[in-house]
């Protein structure tokens, strides 16, 4: 893969993005026998145990906006957010009958029952529901934790027919923190230049990080950063928000591009939160197992699916992006019906409202088609925040 | 009786028993502690002579009163999402609204929030956004789900630890008692007494006729070791007068009572998984006992702890352990096929004509993959299912004509494949 532009690099990406039969995870599969993918769903799983088996962990965000739901229905009812019929839509259809296993995080109730759903439906496959701690000390939650990695490696080592070994660990976390890394520096720079790093592209860019092996996945980012860096791009009299409460259901690409057309850079987000929820490197020697462990103890993202034992650190994530990005404002935009996002949010609100930061919120399902009046709404928004900061 | 409503001796119990409870949370001279039904630690709250007030339960009983919509509303005016568990919102709305108790006093402020976090994620939410409101100490309990059917040991070493960690230094701190791990073994020795006469009161619908309804009946019986009471004389009481009283229906041939007086007629025996709908909880039965309809076993008298599937006890020889597993065990910790597999056993072995799920809308927990499991068990037992929808304690998504005809139509079926056999299922 040689790319020389940004067209070329976010054309390859909304191609994978496109391209909801996986396409290119299937031909990875097929270029050696014995391969093995784990599929993953949001919010956070340890891909460094994956890549370490060998395996390509490949993320499943839903079906997105185009894909028709036929069969999802009849599974869900209708007070239920999409995106775990969408899923059920593309398992029924064949569309994961190259995914050796499954890997459901303990985000919601929804995810969790739908491991349940795919030990019903799908009795032959490896389905891990992957617990996390909620209490973050290192002799409670860390020995919990610690043994829950140890089981989930256990399980692919059996998947995989051989040993994970505490090298192939530390090779993948290496692996790892260098994505991380270059994920970040992506972050930094949109947040620097929004202008010439949109953030419909940032976001392909990164959906391609669930599709492809994460070696790749840095090239590509690689390559983005210096062929955005050098490129010239008009910036407009755009407000910057953070964008928060899209870290598990999708919206559309639309609503993405419709907040920036009508006036706002986002300059953070949580829509992929499993390439940033580890806040920094995890040491690449020594125990691999703690390594990880520590990392997610005391050093991962703060999001609606976590615990905060401490009132007073309540938000201090969302406030931290703002400060660090320079934000004017928040959107909270979340999934109808999502627990998680829709009952943080009061909470998120009540910090933004004590230091008057401005907000505006909205709802949203991956395959939303009106975006007529989230371009009105978000616009008016963008409008007052230039107008207040002119005041 | 009064209203029209007819009461046995032990569901005059059980309410005075309730009343009681809610008289020593608002009496101001206990401390008390604010926690959930599914994992509920009542022997150790009782160790520190701490009340329990359980938030789920107080919706229950505004719901009754029909006072929840209200309250809904209220939090959806401060800016809580429509779409989001209403017994969340009652909570928040009945706060705005004065927060006064069923015994019309107002609720003390809890001295602590024992977030016993079992079976469902919005538990963690939901005491978050307490802990915003009433500024005091907030424990975590965090009991993993049993994603492969069993509990391990690692989950079981956890929520130990966490216990002798976390929460048991918490309620020493706020009771200013010592704890005395004697005094909970004599509080675990009582449960599993009153566990084993609630146990026989379960099964008791296994006679034919059933001699009580085991969901909308089932929820009064299952009350006092759901809430406050477990650990307690009082409990094994109730339970013992609870038996007897089913004992002399059984030797009389009597039908299930229910607020109509005892059903002429068992037409019906039905499985019934998910909660019932509050706020027209009477409504609701009625439609039951028209059709002659008798839950034999329903998923809902499994929601604070099972006790009828793989014969736990709490155990007090080893009592920490004892709480960790009930907490594993709960039915929404329980992951899907489990959940198949108990509804199935309860078909079969209550002899059961088939599944209803009533599907709740505001609760992922029970309802996420409801139709998967009602496809699941029909396909297991050959028996048809249906699938009703409504909501806990939001009055606006009970439509008493949708119910009505579905319920009709179901027992239509049944009657159906009486005569021809088959098995068919009715789908919202
Ligand atoms: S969108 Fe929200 S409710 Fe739905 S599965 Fe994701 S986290 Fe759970
Ligand atoms: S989601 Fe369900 S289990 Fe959880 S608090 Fe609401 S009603 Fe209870």
């Amino acid at each position: 893969m040689e790319f020389k532009s940004v067209k070329e690099i976010v054309d390859f990406c909304q191609e994978l993005f496109d391209d909801i039969g996986f396409a290119r995870a299937r031909e990875w599969k097929a270029a050696q026998p014995g391969r093995k993918v784990i599929g993953y769903m949001p919010v956070y799983v340890p891909r460094e145990i994956i890549h370490a088996a060998g395996m390509l962990p490949l993320g499943i965000l839903g079906g997105g906006a185009d894909m028709e739901v036929i069969h999802g229905d009849a599974y869900y009812q209708s007070y239920i957010c999409r995106i775990p019929r969408s899923t059920i839509e593309m398992a029924v259809t064949g569309k994961l009958d190259f995914v050796d296993g499954m890997v459901f995080p303990s985000i919601c109730d929804v995810i969790r029952n739908l491991s349940g759903i795919w030990m019903l439906l799908f009795k032959d496959r490896y389905v891990r529901y992957f617990d996390a701690p909620q209490n973050f000390k290192d002799d409670i939650g860390g020995v919990f934790y610690s043994n829950e990695l140890r089981e989930f490696r256990e399980g692919l080592e059996k998947l995989a027919g051989r040993e994970i070994t505490d090298e192939n660990l530390r090779n993948s976390i290496a692996v790892f923190n260098e994505n991380r890394r270059w994920v970040n520096k992506v972050y930094d720079f949109r947040a620097a230049f929004p202008w010439k790093a949109p953030s419909a592209e940032v976001y392909l860019l990164m959906r391609a990080g669930m599709v492809l092996p994460v070696e790749e996945h840095t090239r590509l980012m690689q390559a983005y950063l210096s062929a955005a860096e050098a490129g010239k791009r008009r910036m407009r009299d755009n407000c910057r928000v953070v964008l928060t409460g899209v870290f598990c259901e999708q919206p559309p690409l639309n609503l993405i591009r419709s907040l920036e057309i009508s006036g706002c850079y986002i300059v953070d987000d949580d829509f992929m939160l499993v390439n940033r929820w580890l806040l920094g490197d995890v040491p690449a020697d020594g125990d691999p197992i703690g390594n990880l462990s520590r990392a997610f103890l005391h050093h991962s993202a703060q999001t609606a699916a976590k615990y905060e034992p401490d009132m007073a650190e309540k938000g201090r994530y969302l406030l931290d992006a703002i400060r660090a990005r320079s934000a004017d404002g928040v959107i909270f935009a979340a999934p109808s019906f999502c627990d998680p996002a829709l009952l943080d949010q009061p909470m998120m609100i009540s910090r933004l409202e004590a230091l008057k930061i401005p907000y505006i919120t909205m709802q949203y399902a991956e395959n939303s088609g009106q975006m007529q009046p989230i371009r009105e709404q978000s616009g008016t928004f963008a409008d007052s925040i230039k107008l207040w900061s002119a005041s | 009786m009064s209203n029209g409503v007819v009461k046995s001796t032990s569901q005059i119990v059980q309410k005075e028993m309730i009343g009681r409870n809610y008289d020593r949370i608002t009496g101001g001279d206990a401390k008390v502690s604010s926690t959930f039904v599914p994992g509920n630690l009542n022997e150790l709250l009782m160790c520190f002579d701490i009340a329990n007030n359980l938030p789920e339960i107080n919706a229950i009983q505004n719901a009754m009163r029909k006072k929840s919509g209200d309250m809904i509303m209220e939090a959806e005016r401060a800016g809580h999402s429509e779409d989001v568990c209403t017994y969340v919102k009652a909570d928040i709305g009945m706060m705005a609204k004065g927060n006064i108790a069923p015994n019309g006093k107002p609720f003390p402020d809890p001295d602590i929030l024992l977030l016993s976090y079992t079976g469902c994620f919005t538990f963690m939410k939901w005491f978050e956004l307490l802990r915003e409101q009433y500024k005091c100490p907030t424990v975590m309990l965090h009991v993993p789900y049993a994603a492969d059917g069993k509990p391990t040991r690692n989950m079981r070493d956890y929520i130990v630890r966490q216990l002798k960690d976390e929460v048991i230094p918490a309620l020493e701190k706020v009771s200013g008692i010592r704890f005395d791990i004697d005094r909970l073994r004599e509080y675990l020795r009582k449960s599993a007494i009153a566990e084993d006469d609630m146990v026989w009161m379960l099964e008791s619908t296994k006679h034919r006729p059933s001699p009580i309804d085991c969901y909308f009946g089932g929820v009064y019986y299952m009350g006092p070791i759901f809430t406050a009471f477990r650990g307690t004389d009082e409990a094994i009481e109730y339970y013992r007068l609870l038996r007897l009283e089913i004992q002399d229906r059984i030797d009389k041939g009597l039908c299930a009572q229910t607020p109509e007086g005892d059903m002429p007629e068992e037409r019906y025996r039905l499985v019934v998984e998910g909660p019932p709908n509050w706020t027209s909880f009477r409504d609701f039965w009625h439609m039951f006992h028209e059709a002659g309809a008798v839950v034999v076993a329903s998923s809902y008298t499994k929601v604070g702890g099972i006790y009828d599937y793989e014969g736990f006890r709490h155990d007090p020889d080893h009592p920490l352990e004892t709480l960790a597993d009930y907490c594993l065990g709960v039915y929404t910790n329980r992951n899907l096929p489990t959940r198949v597999d108990m509804l199935v056993r309860n078909i079969s072995e209550y002899d059961a004509d088939g599944l209803l799920i009533n599907s709740i809308k505001s609760c992922n927990s029970f309802s996420a993959g409801q139709l998967v499991m009602l496809r699941e068990i029909e396909k297991l037992t050959g028996k048809p299912g249906a699938f009703i929808e409504t909501d806990l304690v939001d009055p606006r998504y009970f439509s008493a004509a949708n119910v009505k005809n579905r319920l009709e139509s179901y027992f239509q079926m049944i009657d159906q494949k009486r005569r021809a056999g088959g098995s068919a299922a009715i789908v919202a």
